[in-house]
């Protein structure tokens, strides 16, 4: 499964062609294209097999007027690039005076090496070999689970471009891979129970199938004995993964476009201020070697690097594009995308405890504390119980609660909250810094969070 | 660059009458077949999108796209494999079908069988009298100046608002089906929606609304939208939730209102109706065809039929025409939602609901316009009936778990006390599993109302309506503070 690389001085040349015929003088262009193959199984069978070749261009033009106009298409030919110009150029003259953007200043700076070697593919009758046998695997774990209803094992490679008309040129490929099972078990006259796991890796062969099988099997076990849990507030640790999500849901605190936009938690007054315990760090660094799927640049061609966001629990830098760069009088920051509004998201967060500092709760160990807490493996339906704007959150939860040691599934339970009150209401935060699949975090304990149950 | 066939690029189009797109289809079809596929399917798209963003008084994002792309599945006893490709060029529909054939290990040119399939069925072409539809609706210009409107009239209305939005989107789609079993059907789909959204604060108070509306099928539907009515509504809701406390949680009955409550009915009973759980095994109604699953009272349908519905269509992704299916009479589980696959793997009859975000994805079961239908009672009685309760308004957003535990969010919630509305709660978390929540909706109302929302889920994010009347649940879980 490969594909011919996009010949990037074609595009530009092409683009030129087009631009300069149709008397555009400043214009530049963001593409990418990509091929995937996943496969799914059911119960030892072939499920679903599937293959993607995908590409897209987003052009953006500024007019006589210097208003910028943008226009997407998945047509890379000759003929819907001039359609795409086109279609930017129109649309143009809706550009908003007020917020205009530009080429980022870094657009030609030198981009970070990344230590990224892409890997060969596997042939899709490979990877269904692999899953069939993963899925066995886990099968074989437990009598209790009977199923793997959500699967899944897929590899790709894929290509993405900035270049400008100001002559920045950014070209990137990369390979990825991933695997996910989720385990369905259900025991006599219970409810059923489910439990997961996910892996990321550049190539198919690399792989943690047996990590990934193990953890699944054990998240899965770990719930079939449940009960409903007090409604009340409790002693909570939120896992890594549950903690970035929900750092990740409010991300708007630390985002200069919703700044500006007024829909933050945030304001320009706000750097500087605290926002967490004196003890907590929160870096964005999509160029930690974990994260799989890094990218050299952004969306603007803004090189990616390692920001301080939050420093002893101080607010010290905002996520930003170009636009909102000017604004603020500082550098673009490498987390834009590409637009006729430009989004600008965060890209893969490291949570740290400052080195020396004091913790209110420093004896918490998630593996053996002897209080009696609650611990959170996951958080769901984030889309739906999280109002960014407001910083209030009220998510359905999996996890267990932790009594004299013993830990015991909590069914069908809610935890309710203001992200304030928990960056400021944090206890401890564990030494081990893990590193998952979408970034780095200890164990995070915070004290008297509510928590609806049907007891 | 992606190669191309040069007569295609020039004036691409699925009309019918364009000649070689029918021998091309038939080519791959039958090459399909004779490789020893069951079935082939192809799938052909042509889309046009804009979106339009307003903030205060300005537009500050217009994002038009357009695009094209082929799905081809192959069935081979209980398997298929699926590829899609922006590449419609013949080599390149030719190396997706070669493709799809190596994933069920059958070969092209490897003659599997003389048989041959015996040509395409003459097209039933929906979209016949839709192909100005795209030109009947409204320019940039127009649809900037609604939008304007509408955050003008959001300033006129509301009070303490920091930020005032309003968005519209218009999606354009023109399919062309074909399969091995003869089917060749052709359907253009128009989606428009347009919404008002606020941030109202005071001090430490603070208060997001959002309405959203959507159609299909109407041109004419922003021209028609009532804006003065949408900013009223959103800016009442801002006024009273602005200073709103957070719920407690706990048990307790809770009566849903019309329209959008009806997600509801989709996240905790609708997902577990569609085939595709069936086949994962992670439904309990699996084979509860015949059987009682629900309160008496409830009656719930899933339909493509209702006139300019966001979830209505003429044909669905496979080039069925749309049906009306009773999922639920009177309690009693009447049926599945099932596509060409489901209907394979678990012997349920199609029923028009295999549907997808476009031509990346495999067609699935997915639910239309969803609604659980209209009962006897008043709101009023719904309301009395309660003595400590949550009455829920308006509804956010939902999903359903692998075990069929579902949830949603309230966004306007009130305190029911002895039968009678109280004060405006907000942060409330509906938590459930369809088997014993289903029981308990004992009161439905007689104002069945619909909502067009947005549905993600195997194969993609589509359109559709959820709905219901006013309904009372007898207890669930209500997650707060």
């Amino acid at each position: 499964m490969t594909h011919t690389p996009l010949n990037v001085q074609e595009l530009r040349d092409q683009l030129h062609a087009l631009a300069t015929r149709d008397g555009i003088r400043q214009w530049d262009l963001g593409a990418s294209r990509g091929m995937n193959a996943s496969v799914q199984v059911d119960r030892g069978e072939a499920k679903q097999m599937k293959a993607a070749q995908r590409s897209s261009i987003t052009v953006r033009v500024w007019n006589e007027q210097g208003l910028v106009g943008v226009t997407s298409t998945s047509d890379l030919s000759p003929g819907g690039l001039e359609k795409a110009l086109k279609g930017a150029y129109q649309a143009s003259s809706f550009g908003n005076a007020e917020d205009i953007p530009g080429f980022s200043p870094l657009a030609t700076a030198p981009i970070p090496e990344l230590d990224r070697p892409l890997k060969p593919s596997q042939s899709i009758q490979t990877l269904l070999s692999t899953l069939k046998d993963v899925e066995g695997e886990l099968l074989a774990k437990h009598p209790a689970i009977e199923t793997v209803p959500y699967n899944g094992l897929s590899e790709g490679n894929s290509e993405r471009i900035y270049l400008n008309s100001e002559g920045a040129l950014r070209h990137m490929q990369r390979t990825q891979a991933s695997l996910y099972l989720y385990a369905r078990a259900e025991e006599s006259g219970r409810k059923p129970r489910s439990g997961g796991a996910v892996r990321v890796a550049l190539g198919s062969a690399d792989l943690d199938l047996g990590g990934c099988i193990q953890e699944a099997a054990e998240r899965t076990i770990s719930h079939l004995n449940y009960q409903p849990i007090d409604t009340g507030r409790y002693l909570v640790c939120f896992t890594p993964e549950a903690f970035l999500d929900l750092l990740g849901a409010f991300s708007s605190m630390m985002n200069a476009r919703s700044i500006l936009d007024g829909v933050s938690l945030s304001n320009k007054e706000s750097l500087g201020q605290q926002l967490a315990v004196p003890f907590f760090n929160l870096h964005d660094n999509g160029l930690h070697p974990a994260h799989v799927g890094a990218a050299a640049f952004d969306g603007e061609g803004t090189p990616t690097k390692r920001l301080c966001l939050i420093g002893n629990g101080t607010l010290e830098n905002l996520l930003h594009s170009e636009a909102t760069a000017r604004q603020f009088g500082v550098h673009p920051t490498g987390h834009a995308g590409l637009g006729a509004k430009v989004s600008v998201g965060p890209d893969w967060f490291e949570v740290s405890s400052s080195k020396g500092s004091s913790q209110p709760a420093e004896q918490l160990d998630h593996r053996n504390a002897s209080e009696t807490f609650v611990l959170i493996e996951s958080l769901n339906a984030l889309h739906a119980g999280v109002k960014a704007s407001q910083g209030a959150f009220s998510l359905p939860f999996d996890g267990w609660l932790v009594k004299d040691g013993e830990r015991i599934s909590v069914e069908a339970a809610t935890i309710a909250g203001d992200i304030r009150d928990v960056l400021k209401g944090i206890v401890h935060l564990e030494p081990n810094e893990v590193v998952t699949h979408q970034g780095v975090s200890p164990h995070v304990w915070v004290d008297g969070l509510a928590i609806t149950g049907e007891a | 660059m992606v190669e191309t066939h040069p007569a295609l690029n020039q004036t691409f189009t699925l009309d019918p009458s364009h000649t070689p797109w029918k021998d091309r289809l038939e080519t791959l079809l039958q090459t399909g077949v004779r490789a020893g596929a069951d079935l082939v399917e192809v799938f052909l798209e042509r889309t046009d999108h804009i979106g339009v963003l307003a903030e205060q008084e300005r537009i500050t994002s217009v994002s038009p796209s357009f695009g094209m792309g082929a799905g081809i599945r192959v069935f081979l006893g209980h398997r298929d494999g699926f590829v899609s490709t922006n590449d419609l060029s013949e080599s390149g529909l030719a190396q997706a079908l070669d493709q799809a054939l190596a994933m069920l290990e059958l070969e092209h040119n490897a003659l599997q069988h003389e048989r041959g399939f015996e040509g395409l069925r003459q097209l039933r072409d929906f979209g016949a009298k839709k192909d100005a539809w795209l030109a009947q609706s409204p320019e940039l210009s127009e649809i900037t100046q609604r939008l304007l409107e509408g955050t003008a009239r959001l300033d006129q209305l509301g009070q303490h608002l920091e930020v005032r939005r309003g968005s519209f989107s218009r999606d354009w789609q023109e399919v062309l089906v074909a399969a091995s079993d003869g089917t060749y059907a052709r359907d253009i789909r128009l989606h428009q929606s347009s919404g008002l959204s606020v941030l109202a604060a005071e001090g430490e108070h603070r208060a997001s609304i959002a309405r959203r509306f959507g159609s299909s099928d109407r041109p004419d539907d922003l021209r028609e939208w009532d804006v003065d009515a949408a900013a009223n509504e959103v800016c009442s809701s801002a006024a009273t939730m602005l200073h709103a406390d957070y719920v407690d949680g706990g048990q307790m009955p809770v009566v849903l209102a019309n329209r959008f409550g009806g997600v509801i009915f989709h996240e905790a009973c609708g997902h577990l109706l569609e085939t595709t759980q069936v086949e994962r095994g992670t439904t309990p109604f699996a084979d509860q065809v015949g059987k009682t699953i629900a309160n008496p009272a409830v009656t719930a349908i899933d339909e493509g039929l209702s006139t300019g519905a966001f979830g209505s269509l003429s044909m669905d992704d496979e080039g069925m025409e749309s049906q009306r299916t009773v999922l639920i009479e009177q309690g009693v589980l009447k049926g599945f939602l099932s596509d060409r696959a489901g209907e394979l793997r678990t012997g349920h009859a199609r029923t028009g609901s295999g549907r997808r975000q476009n031509h990346g994805f495999a067609a699935a079961s997915r639910m239309r316009n969803t609604y659980i239908a209209a009962g006897p009672h008043s709101t009023d009685e719904l309301i009395q009936s309660v003595d400590r309760g949550l009455y829920c308004k308006s509804m956010g957003g939902g999903s359903v778990g692998p075990t069929g535990q579902f949830n949603f969010s309230v966004e306007e919630g009130y305190i029911i006390e002895n039968g009678q509305l109280g004060r405006p709660v907000k942060g409330a978390t509906l938590i459930g599993e369809a088997k014993e929540v289903m029981p308990r909706i004992s009161m439905c109302a007689n104002d069945l109302d619909l909502a067009a929302g947005y549905c993600g889920s195997v194969s993609g994010s589509i359109f559709v309506t959820v709905g219901q009347p006013h309904i009372k649940v007898d207890s669930i879980t209500v997650g707060g503070r």
